[in-house]
């Protein structure tokens, strides 16, 4: 498919498969409540990374971590991009300054804006007038603000939304809005794209959208994606590796069929413990038929 | 009658006016500006210039409240830092006047910033006792540092003078305070158009979101009030060179609560809701006392309690104001042009 980009929507410089971003055993507290306890973790260039887990084993924790919301007691967080940043320390809008972008698991747009100053607003970091030109509003400042006008328009086309781009974000429907607010993180132009449950409260078919919208990002722009979700099915189809939490610690890493068949997931997930696990999460059956609603894991006893 | 508003560049898409409707009210309101001085008296020419100068403050106190949700009482004190440090530069330097307001909008905007800096902490109303501290202190200094600004005495200012013309008659006045209004105007217009003026409404909305956006919480903040302040100054620095007279008086907390009513009544984070709001907030008293002295001529009887009428009218017209329409003149505003949009087939 060819579209006409007038910029990438990836500012990665690293080459496919190459590591990203460390996470190196970090551990968060919050008072006597640890929430991460010796989480390790590695982002590699252009793969959709998927960070399971059941309630409250940390993976929003992770996330937050990352983007700079927290900071961990322990370890340390590093991130390259032609250069290694350590990124523990820093604070959000530095990191996102980086190439860090992502959205929340409730939504987080600015409400009382249209669709397309959300989407300008994710551009923030691009935008180089200063604040007299800007005032004046004449040449410079206009053009550079002509030229991400016209950037964001990009997005609006990719993620079908040029029916709503002069509405007010407050007015639209849920599915909408996390629509939006994935194409505001996407207007950062990142090289690293973190999605807190892009698809909760959705209906299958705003999944399979969304799931689309995904791997359209990652596949056609190259940018690297890391999810929550708890939709299995989506989870299996879609990642490329999958690392599980559960109460705070990383229980298990790997392909979707790995940790599938990795004893703590199952056991963290089912509550069960046997020898070997003849369990299997999928979309399809043994047959090929597509199980349409997608929901919740499949397990089929053998 | 129009089925919507198409455009084929970009330029035009995000143009300020965009349709010949816009425009026309545009070039209207500009002509009713031009023409007024020339044919009303010297009683509304005062009122006018004393809207003007409340329309510079309102969209200051705006840009910081309604824009950027920053809740500050220290409106007061901040206009009190414009007039004085004005007052003081000419009074007592001899610097021109119009050196003096613009010393005293930076003057402003550095003690607004300073007095900005619990904001990076303090959040909503524990934000607003934070503004009302400054308030009460710069007031205090104002009234107890007598070698600087006279104390309690009033200050005196010369008169402005412009190649030999005085400048604060009140016809030359509405000149200077006008043009002042319309540049203020297109440059707070144009700061929400960009991405300075959205990183202050994503902070209003969402303060989390914007930092992890790459919005400098700190810087914009900060931003924000410097800004606000110049503004806030600036109409401060008008009223010291309009009275030719700076008292504290004119500065209290009741100014602070004054200003935020016109905000609130005109419509939060809107440039034409800040017009309305000052308009009306200033207008209001003065239609009370004659409405009260019309009445007073016919019904002599109440005389003695015409004042307190006065006062509780104010407040129930407020009140009104915020039951019927929370959003303000501004929202009303915009259901008259809805509803003329697609008059007379309006279903």
């Amino acid at each position: 498919m060819q579209r006409g980009f007038t910029s990438g929507l990836n500012s990665s410089r690293l080459e496919a498969g190459e590591t990203q971003l460390k996470v190196e055993k970090i551990q968060l507290n919050f008072g006597g409540v640890t929430a991460l306890f010796d989480v390790s973790l590695e982002v590699r260039q252009s793969e959709i990374l998927a960070i399971i887990g059941p309630n409250g084993a940390g993976k929003t924790s992770l996330l937050n971590c990352i983007s700079g919301l927290y900071h961990p007691q322990k370890g340390r967080i590093v991130y390259a991009n032609g250069r290694e940043h350590e990124i523990t320390r820093m604070k959000p809008h530095q990191i996102a300054r980086l190439g860090i972008a992502r959205s929340f698991q409730n939504i987080e747009l600015f409400r009382h804006m249209t669709v397309l100053d959300n989407l300008l607003s994710g551009a923030h970091v691009h935008m180089r007038s200063n604040l007299l030109s800007s005032l004046v509003y004449w040449g410079p400042a206009q053009r550079e603000h002509i030229r991400f006008r016209r950037f964001v328009e990009d997005i609006i086309d990719l993620l079908e939304i040029e029916a709503i781009r002069s509405n007010t974000v407050g007015s639209l429907s849920y599915g909408l809005q996390k629509r939006v607010e994935m194409g505001r993180a996407l207007a950062m132009q990142p090289s690293i794209l973190l999605l807190d449950e892009p698809m909760a409260g959705m209906n299958s078919e705003e999944k399979e959208d969304m799931a689309r919208f995904i791997l359209d990002i990652n596949e056609e722009h190259g940018v690297t994606i890391v999810l929550i979700e708890h939709d299995m099915g989506v989870v299996m189809d879609i990642s490329d590796r999958i690392a599980v939490l559960n109460f705070g610690q990383k229980i298990g890493e790997g392909t979707p069929d790995e940790v599938r068949s990795n004893p703590h997931v199952v056991q963290a997930y089912l509550g069960e413990e046997k020898k070997s696990f003849p369990f299997k999460f999928s979309l399809k059956d043994e047959n090929g038929n597509g199980n349409g609603n997608g929901s919740g894991a499949q397990v089929d006893h053998d | 009658m129009i089925s919507g508003i198409f455009h084929s560049t970009y330029e035009k898409d995000m143009a300020l006016r965009r349709t010949h409707a816009q425009k026309i009210r545009l070039v209207l309101i500009v002509i009713f500006i031009l023409v007024f001085p020339f044919l009303a008296n010297r009683y509304y020419l005062t009122l006018a210039n004393q809207v003007g100068i409340a329309v510079i403050g309102a969209i200051g106190l705006n840009i910081l409240v309604g824009y950027t949700g920053q809740i500050s009482l220290g409106q007061g004190g901040f206009m009190a830092v414009g007039a004085y440090t004005a007052g003081i530069l000419t009074a007592r330097m001899g610097m021109p006047w119009w050196a003096s307001t613009i010393v005293a909008c930076f003057a402003t905007a550095l003690v607004g910033t300073v007095f900005g800096i619990p904001s990076l902490r303090l959040k909503g109303l524990y934000l607003a006792i934070a503004t009302l501290a400054a308030q009460e202190i710069i007031l205090w200094a104002v009234k107890n540092w007598d070698a600087l600004t006279g104390g309690v005495d009033a200050l005196v200012v010369p008169n402005p003078e412009l190649f030999g013309i005085r400048m604060n008659t009140d016809f030359n006045f509405y000149w200077l305070v006008w043009i002042l209004v319309v540049i203020v105007t297109i440059a707070s217009v144009n700061l929400f158009r960009t991405h300075f003026g959205r990183a202050f409404i994503a902070i209003r909305d969402q303060d989390i979101a914007a930092s992890v956006m790459g919005v400098d919480l700190f810087k914009y903040k900060l931003l924000a009030f410097a800004v606000s302040s110049f503004l806030v100054g600036l109409a401060g620095a008008l009223t010291a060179h309009y009275r030719s007279i700076v008292t504290w008086e004119r500065f209290t907390v009741d100014v602070s609560v004054t200003y935020l009513a016109m905000i609130i009544i005109g419509g939060l984070g809107s440039i034409t809701g800040s017009y309305l709001g000052a308009t009306f907030m200033t207008l209001l008293p003065v239609v009370l006392t004659n409405l009260g002295r019309a009445v007073k001529t016919s019904f002599p009887v109440i005389d003695s309690i015409i004042p307190f009428v006065q006062q509780g009218m104010f407040g129930l017209v407020i009140i009104l104001f915020l039951i019927l329409e929370p959003e303000g003149l501004n929202k009303i505003w915009k259901n008259i042009k809805d509803y003329f949009r697609l008059w007379p087939f309006s279903y």
